[in-house]
């Protein structure tokens, strides 16, 4: 049994489809890529498990009860946790108060404390009196990814971590992921780079348009077929 | 004139103001609402002083600690069920609202009170006061004052030093963000609405016992409140303080040269203020 399934799951915004009936599972321990091209329906796809978009409550099942339905803080209490695309953190908050904040609605035990974060992250315990939005991008993201980590999740949803970072920074971040994953947590990262996705992942699901194109393990894939999942079968031809 | 004495009754008046404006200032702050009804909302809860302190013959002190927890939870409620519905990227409706909230509650308070004007006693401590260096003071403009600076000593630990403080910030600035980290934005408004409403209780201890009050009085309290908030700056409470004194300080000069220019000097220094500092004297870094 997985712990985090969609079935079917649509979503719209107004009379706009953005997602066709996903499917995807995710099992516990397990890190999971999805990839695909801008508007492709990742981060609606990121939105709806967070509870940040409501949607029909079998879509979305954890640990085989409905949660599509639930509100985000709800979900967060069931120990699903989200590093939002564009790392929103708080601006009126520094970066230690972003990182409490991160625990105020589920205080569950586990290897993630404030201490347990600046042992990841280092150069947030020199910045940790700084307002939040004044750090680099790079750092921000660390933040983000901290103030996430502070719930202690058993799944930990991270969208576009890498968005408008230089390389050396993104994988600066990514270093921390080894680490992570040995707390134990199911990761589902959304990533435009492939590569990168490849690297860090199990399994991926390349999406497109709003469906998933193409599933299956990381070490597996062609490069061929990926670039065909990702593009589209016509563009490929002209590429 | 003494300039001295007059300086110092302006300061200790700024203090009433800065309670009447610290309410209306922490739900802005948190939820961007503003509440027309928070002058009436003073008046209301000066009402209720008055009714526990007629009806069980307790002291105003005590009548006001009764009737806190019963604003708190008025306050929870009416956010919960009715203001929270209205907020969203439209600033008109909980204007809309609230203003209407402002009649039903002036009329509620004239069926149940009638017109006249009342008073709550606070007995021999009216008249009593203490001399500062060479200046008198009365012995309750000072504890307004007191009661002012530290109702807004407390706010600011809350808001700077707890969890509840970081969830009402972190809510102001992105409530959906805020639901990922578990915080419920409707129970944080409600909250923070049923706090301003215990400030609202505290200056309604003071404006019922050091003046008259009748059902009508709530929208001249709106006013005072706005101008403390706006000359002060939007978002500091300290600011507010500083924004009521300077109020207080404009209006008692006014007096003191022409009684009939007390209210029309407070505006005055609120339009100047506004000329010269349209965001107000120390507003806040971050918006």
């Amino acid at each position: 049994m997985a712990l985090i399934e969609t079935k079917g799951l649509t979503a719209f915004y107004r009379d706009f489809q953005a997602l066709f009936g996903v499917d995807i599972a995710v099992d516990a321990g397990e890190t999971i890529a999805i990839i695909g091209a801008n508007g492709a329906g990742k981060t609606t796809l990121m939105r709806s498990i967070s509870g940040v978009l409501a949607n029909e409550p079998g879509a979305i099942l954890h640990n085989n009860e409905p949660i599509g339905a639930l509100p985000a803080p709800d979900v967060l209490a069931r120990g699903i946790a989200m590093v939002p695309e564009g790392r929103k953190l708080f601006p009126s908050l520094t970066v230690e108060e972003n990182l409490l904040v991160g625990g105020y609605g589920r205080k569950a035990q586990g290897q993630w404390t404030l201490e347990s974060l600046y042992a990841l992250f280092p150069v947030l315990k020199e910045r940790r009196q700084s307002p939040a939005t004044a750090l680099s991008g790079g750092q921000q993201q660390m933040v983000a990814i901290g103030r996430a980590l502070m719930s202690n999740p058993s799944v930990l949803l991270c969208d576009e971590i890498s968005l408008g970072l230089a390389p050396a920074v993104v994988r600066t971040i990514y270093a921390a992921f080894p680490r992570i994953r040995a707390s134990g947590a199911s990761i589902v990262i959304v990533e435009q780079d492939i590569g990168q996705a490849l690297k860090v992942s199990d399994r991926i699901y390349c999406m497109m348009e709003g469906r998933i194109t193409l599933s299956g393990h990381s070490s597996e894939l062609g490069h061929e077929e990926i670039h065909k999942a990702y593009f589209g079968a016509e563009r490929h031809e002209l590429a | 004139m003494n300039w001295l004495d007059t300086i110092v009754q302006g300061v200790l008046l700024g203090g009433l103001y800065a309670l009447f404006a610290a309410g209306l200032s922490l739900v802005f702050g948190i939820m961007r609402l503003v509440n027309l009804a928070h002058g009436d909302l003073i008046v209301l809860a000066a009402f209720v002083i008055l009714a526990l302190v007629t009806t069980l013959g307790v002291s105003p002190f005590v009548g006001a600690l009764m009737a806190a927890p019963l604003m708190f939870a008025a306050g929870w409620a009416l956010q919960y069920f009715l203001l929270n519905r209205t907020l969203g990227k439209d600033i008109l409706p909980p204007l809309l609202v609230t203003f209407g909230l402002s009649i039903v509650i002036q009329n509620g308070l004239l069926e149940g009170f009638s017109a006249d004007s009342r008073r709550v006693s606070a007995g021999s401590l009216e008249s009593a006061s203490i001399a500062l260096g060479p200046v008198n003071a009365g012995i309750m403009p000072l504890m307004t004052f007191l009661s002012a600076v530290a109702v807004i000593v407390c706010l600011n630990q809350l808001i700077y030093r707890t969890a509840v403080g970081r969830a009402f910030r972190a809510t102001s600035d992105d409530p959906v963000t805020a639901g990922l980290m578990g915080i419920r934005p409707q129970r944080i408004f409600a909250l923070a609405t049923g706090l301003a409403m215990v400030v609202v209780t505290i200056a309604a201890l003071y404006l019922g016992t050091r003046a008259n009050f009748e059902p009508t009085s709530g929208p001249a309290r709106l006013i005072y409140a706005f101008e403390a908030i706006i000359i002060g700056g939007l978002g500091s409470l300290w600011g507010t303080l500083a924004g009521g004194v300077i109020l207080g300080i404009a209006q008692t000069v006014g007096a003191a040269i022409n009684p009939e220019w007390q209210i029309l000097t407070g505006h005055l220094a609120f339009l100047l203020v506004l000329l010269f500092k349209p965001r107000g004297l120390f507003p806040r870094a971050v918006d």
